[in-house]
């Protein structure tokens, strides 16, 4: 790869131990994937959470610390593992808050902004068309890229933080021009109408596309859709495919028609509702008890978080079914504000701040709470779940919270 | 008889070991209980076989982006692959095995490797040259 000066003397230690890691690291996943030559990042996204990090990964951060690494360019985390003011109840343990404590120090030595949020590009500071970045996440990924027109690679979190250090990142993938372009072509025959729809419909896509290095281009949404509406689309088929990237014609800033892509010259596929049924069919349980009902995965937006009080509104909860609800701390404040908080506990659900239920020790606390069967309106957690022991359903918002006031599922 | 398979120049130091292949995805959060060293997700071709010191042999990466830091993790604990191999490899796990220090190849020039390859080979992986030989 070819360096300037500057990257010359990160690499020979003139920067310091930790800016000497970085920029190996970086130069490692540059030639397996033959980028030659380094692009500057303007933001870092780091997924880190205790679980996926371990007492390894805590070390590892907390080396680079005392090495006396710092960002130099704007850095925000995506959800914590611990919500340190709420996990005794749900089944958390002190090893487990320590290690969080722990890395969360690490992190604001480096001057990392503890943001703690996978839907940063609904909150903080969403990257601009063309902006080069380096984010964790593959719902921020393929959002930023896809809605906003940034351009990001998944960056992993020793990647990410990496990228935080140098203020650059390898220049292959995502941010050339040639890996933008489509190479797999939809049409949707029936444009989803919930949050749940759009989910299903993007897991259905990344499924069939199945690979990072693939692009769907999507023809057929009669209408703009929702960031909301978007955010579930684009995590489930990140999610589903590893997909960091989708084109919907007319409507995604880099394909105003078909042919800004070259999904003119490609065969089409149709998306039916048998298409989608038969992803949705795994997790359809309807009659059968439910144990915890979850909304996360993304974290929830303000307006999902008013939508949810509202469903909630004058009803309660099956005393065998507990309700959990993940948000970021910024969407939190504003929903006490608008009394959406306290009519969702009201309900009998629990909201947690700055988490995610499947970057929280989802196998313990399953195992803690007796939680097996779980219902979601994230097509994603589904994904995710089985793995952890869980028996993961999907159902619409509606029937979610229908399910949680019945104790079993109504969908 | 050895055979030679080309792929990719890859990362992480030559490692010899025993193949354990499916033609599946992988994802070391979705797959994975990380604890037993068992591949836990019931829809996975490999459920329930121990990736222990095995060389993995599978189709592409999926999902989220914990491996990278769950690779670093697994290795930490010695209950980790001895290396992974991919038709096609992302980002995520590329970035996993450099910090993890464990090899991983990927692109063969002879096709799916989930073919030419079948569980019980023994293989020598050397990813700074992109070879791959199965040994017996």
């Amino acid at each position: 790869m070819k360096l300037r000066d500057d990257e010359k003397a990160m690499l020979f230690g003139e920067a310091g131990p930790a800016v000497k890691w970085a920029i190996e690291h970086q130069l490692q996943v540059g030639r397996m994937f033959d980028a030659e030559d380094m692009v500057q990042v303007s933001q870092a996204h780091m997924m880190a959470d205790p679980e996926s990090l371990g007492e390894a990964g805590v070390n590892f951060t907390e080396k680079l610390a005392a090495d006396g690494a710092k960002v130099c360019i704007p850095m925000i985390t995506d959800p914590r593992g611990v919500d340190l003011s709420c996990y005794a109840p749900i089944g958390q343990n002190e090893g487990m808050a320590n290690l969080e404590r722990r890395f969360v120090a690490a992190c604001q030595e480096i001057g990392i902004m503890m943001t703690n949020t996978c839907i940063n590009y609904q909150t903080i500071m969403p990257p601009v068309f063309g902006d080069h970045v380096a984010y964790g996440d593959t719902g921020v990924v393929i959002y930023s890229n896809s809605v906003c027109g940034a351009r990001s690679n998944f960056e992993g979190g020793p990647s990410a933080l990496a990228a935080g250090l140098t203020g650059r990142t390898p220049r292959y993938g995502l941010h050339l021009d040639v890996h933008r372009q489509a190479s797999r072509r939809y049409h949707v025959t029936k444009t989803p109408q919930d949050l749940m729809e759009w989910g299903v419909l993007g897991a259905t896509i990344g499924r069939m596309a199945g690979s990072y290095w693939e692009v769907p281009v999507i023809e057929g949404i009669e209408a703009a859709p929702t960031s909301d509406q978007l955010k579930h689309f684009g995590a489930a088929m990140a999610s589903y495919g590893s997909t960091p990237l989708f084109h919907i014609v007319g409507i995604t800033p880099e394909c105003r028609v078909l042919a800004d892509v070259g999904g003119d010259i490609l065969n089409v596929t149709e998306i039916d509702d048998n298409a989608t049924a038969t992803l949705k069919q795994p997790f359809n349980a309807k009659g059968e008890a439910v144990d915890v009902v979850v909304f996360a995965a993304p974290q929830l937006s303000l307006v999902e978080m008013g939508q949810l009080a509202s469903l909630c509104g004058g009803r309660q909860r099956s005393e065998t079914t507990d309700v959990i609800v993940c948000t970021s701390s910024q969407v939190y404040s504003d929903a006490t504000a608008m009394g959406y908080i306290s009519a969702i506990e009201a309900f009998g659900g629990r909201v947690l701040v700055g988490t995610c239920f499947y970057q929280q020790y989802a196998r313990e606390i399953g195992e803690a709470n007796g939680w097996v069967r779980l219902l979601s309106n994230s097509a994603k957690i589904v994904n995710i779940l089985g793995g952890y022991g869980y028996q993961p359903a999907l159902a619409s918002m509606e029937a979610c919270i229908a399910s949680a006031e019945k104790g079993e599922i109504v969908q | 008889m050895t055979t030679e398979l080309c792929c990719h120049v890859g990362i992480g130091p030559t490692v010899e070991g025993i193949a354990l292949v499916a033609d599946d995805n992988f994802s070391a959060r979705y797959d994975l209980d990380r604890f037993k060293g068992v591949f836990s997700r019931p829809q996975h071709k490999l459920y329930g076989q121990s990736y222990q010191d095995m060389i993995l042999v599978l189709n592409t990466a999926k999902g989220g982006v914990a491996t990278a830091w769950m690779l670093y993790e697994m290795t930490s604990r010695q209950i980790a692959p001895k290396a992974i191999l991919f038709n096609q490899a992302n980002t995520i796990l590329a970035q996993g095995a450099a910090l993890a220090n464990l090899a991983m190849v990927d692109r063969f020039a002879d096709g799916d490797v989930t073919q030419l390859i079948t569980t019980g080979d023994h293989l020598r992986v050397i990813p700074a040259k992109g070879q791959v030989f199965i040994t017996g």
